[in-house]
């Protein structure tokens, strides 16, 4: 039997109540989640997560993206297309950038991985970060985690100089909305610039 | 996906001993496999995952010619200065294909077992001979505007979908394998197979075996080199049709040349015919679009693919514009 779920509890977390969590009827628990599906085989992993060392037991299966997601509560990072087809889930293993969906969690056993919360330094946003609230980078802001991730490493790799340039670099990240023309313009008013310390 | 054991090789012995287990995959980058392992398309119940053997270098040889480990970056490969001065066609091809990210995660020995992105393939409820051999083909009376109209047969048309494989064929590359029973080359030509009667067989690769190495031989005809590929959109996207040429000029003659055309065949489709036309020939575009027309002329149109016929020939003249105009880069 279902419990009835209550409507007025998902318009409170719609508006971003914290204290509400819409789904009374299910249980996390947090960095000791054991497999959920029956017959999955779980494995150690430690990595370290935005400069925290972490330790968890993970199935298998699950993508670093879930791991991240599910595991370690960090959902900034999101799950759009979940077959390496639209960006969303961008994060740094090791200072490159890659689709955390099509690489799994046992996987990164010693890197060091950085998400969109690992940006920021405290309450002082990452230039990056700035450029797009200052540019209006982003309209739902579903893409966005992902476009900033890409956006940061870009600033390190072999990327030309021209918008056509920085457009086929950022290529890998795909936004509905269509914030591409902001987006370029917040990358290109960090590029050239001091290149951020981090 | 179903459970599975995971192991991370810490050599290529261990690589190779887990990995003559039953139902053991390789996992390098994981690009294809997670992938295909989320649609239940690829069921491997234990990964063997050798991102740590040393196989990861770019190495300039005495002879000038290259060798590149198995494990190496599509984005490290593709960025390398010799591959970018030298190689043009290949630097090019590895950055049409995916995104910053999955070439971030890709290797070399993984992009040549990329399998095809065929939707029927990829959807376990239709028939598909590669997937379930003597199931039948739905993309043959199906929806088959992304299929193969060369190296097609009566059971499979499905394309193959590498970029870097059309340039390391145009190249005349060498994979090197080792497997239980030693090591050994292939040309980069010979590496994938035609569907024929087994399309469920897409390479020379045995169960159990490693792609170690790619060698790639200096040649005369690899500093004016080039690729085209054109999709639906400019980026992100496989080919419709996609082209890599390679010539040795001695002024505006042709001495030799080597054609590789993508997206249009079930296997990086090198041809000969367009070769015969252009060696000897004078570098312009009426040599170039006799040697498009030699290169399609065996196509077999399906119903919703025809449009690639002449989508290929394009790409071939526009690689082979590329090409001739192709500024060397020196030595390294």
């Amino acid at each position: 039997m279902t419990e009835e779920l209550d409507e007025g509890k998902f318009a409170q977390v719609a508006a971003g109540a914290s204290h509400v969590t819409p789904y009374p009827h299910v249980e996390f628990s947090h960095a000791d989640v054991k497999s959920q599906v029956a017959g999955g085989v779980t494995q150690a992993v430690s990595l370290t997560v935005n400069g925290t060392e972490r330790r968890l037991d993970v199935d298998t299966r699950a993508t670093l993206l879930d791991m991240l997601r599910e595991q370690l509560m960090l959902f900034g990072t999101k799950k759009g297309c979940d077959h390496g087809q639209c960006g969303a889930c961008t994060v740094h293993v090791n200072g490159r950038r890659i689709n955390s969906c099509l690489t799994l969690g046992v996987m990164h056993d010693g890197d060091e991985i950085t998400t969109i919360e690992g940006l920021a330094d405290g309450d002082e946003l990452h230039p990056m970060q700035a450029a797009f609230v200052e540019h209006d980078a982003f309209q739902c802001g579903y893409c966005t985690p992902g476009q900033i991730m890409s956006a940061t490493a870009l600033l390190t790799e072999p990327c030309g100089s021209s918008d056509d340039d920085i457009r086929e670099c950022m290529s890998g990240n795909i936004c509905r909305c269509g914030a591409y023309p902001n987006i370029l313009e917040a990358v290109k008013s960090l590029r050239g610039a001091r290149r951020p310390a981090r | 996906m179903i459970p599975f054991e995971y192991a991370k090789a810490r050599s290529e012995i261990e690589a190779l001993e887990r990995g003559a287990g039953p139902r053991a995959a390789f996992i390098a980058g994981g690009t294809t496999l997670i992938d295909l392992m989320k649609l239940d398309v690829m069921r491997p119940t234990a990964l063997v995952d050798i991102n740590n053997l040393p196989l990861d270098k770019i190495e300039v040889l005495p002879d000038r010619g290259l060798r590149v480990g198995a494990m190496v970056r599509n984005s490290d490969f593709a960025h390398h200065d010799v591959v970018v001065k030298r190689f043009p066609v290949l630097s090019q091809a590895l950055l049409s294909g995916a995104s910053p990210q999955l070439r971030n995660m890709a290797t070399t020995g993984g992009n040549l077992m990329q399998r095809t992105r065929c939707y029927y393939f990829r959807d376990t409820v239709y028939a598909c001979n590669k997937r379930q051999p003597g199931s039948g083909c739905a993309a043959i009376d199906g929806f088959n505007r992304i299929h193969a109209v060369l190296g097609g047969s009566d059971q499979c048309i499905a394309t193959h979908p590498s970029d870097m494989a059309v340039a390391l064929v145009a190249l005349d590359a060498l994979v090197h394998i080792k497997g239980p029973g030693g090591e050994r080359k292939i040309p980069a030509g010979e590496f994938h197979l035609l569907p024929g009667n087994t399309p469920h067989l897409e390479t020379v690769v045995q169960p159990g075996e490693l792609i170690t190495y790619v060698m790639i031989p200096s040649s005369p005809f690899a500093e004016h080199s080039a690729y085209v590929k054109l999709r639906d959109r400019a980026s992100y996207e496989f080919a419709l049709a996609s082209a890599g040429a390679a010539l040795e000029l001695k002024g505006q003659r042709i001495q030799s040349a080597r054609l590789v055309l993508g997206g249009v065949a079930t296997k990086p489709w090198r041809s000969r015919e367009a070769e015969k036309v252009l060696t000897g020939a004078t570098a312009d575009e009426k040599t170039f679009q006799a040697a498009a027309e030699a290169a399609l002329k065996s196509a077999t149109p399906r119903r919703y693919n025809a449009f690639k016929i002449d989508l290929a020939k394009r790409a071939i003249i526009r690689a082979l514009n590329n090409a001739t105009q192709a500024k060397p880069g020196g030595h390294s």
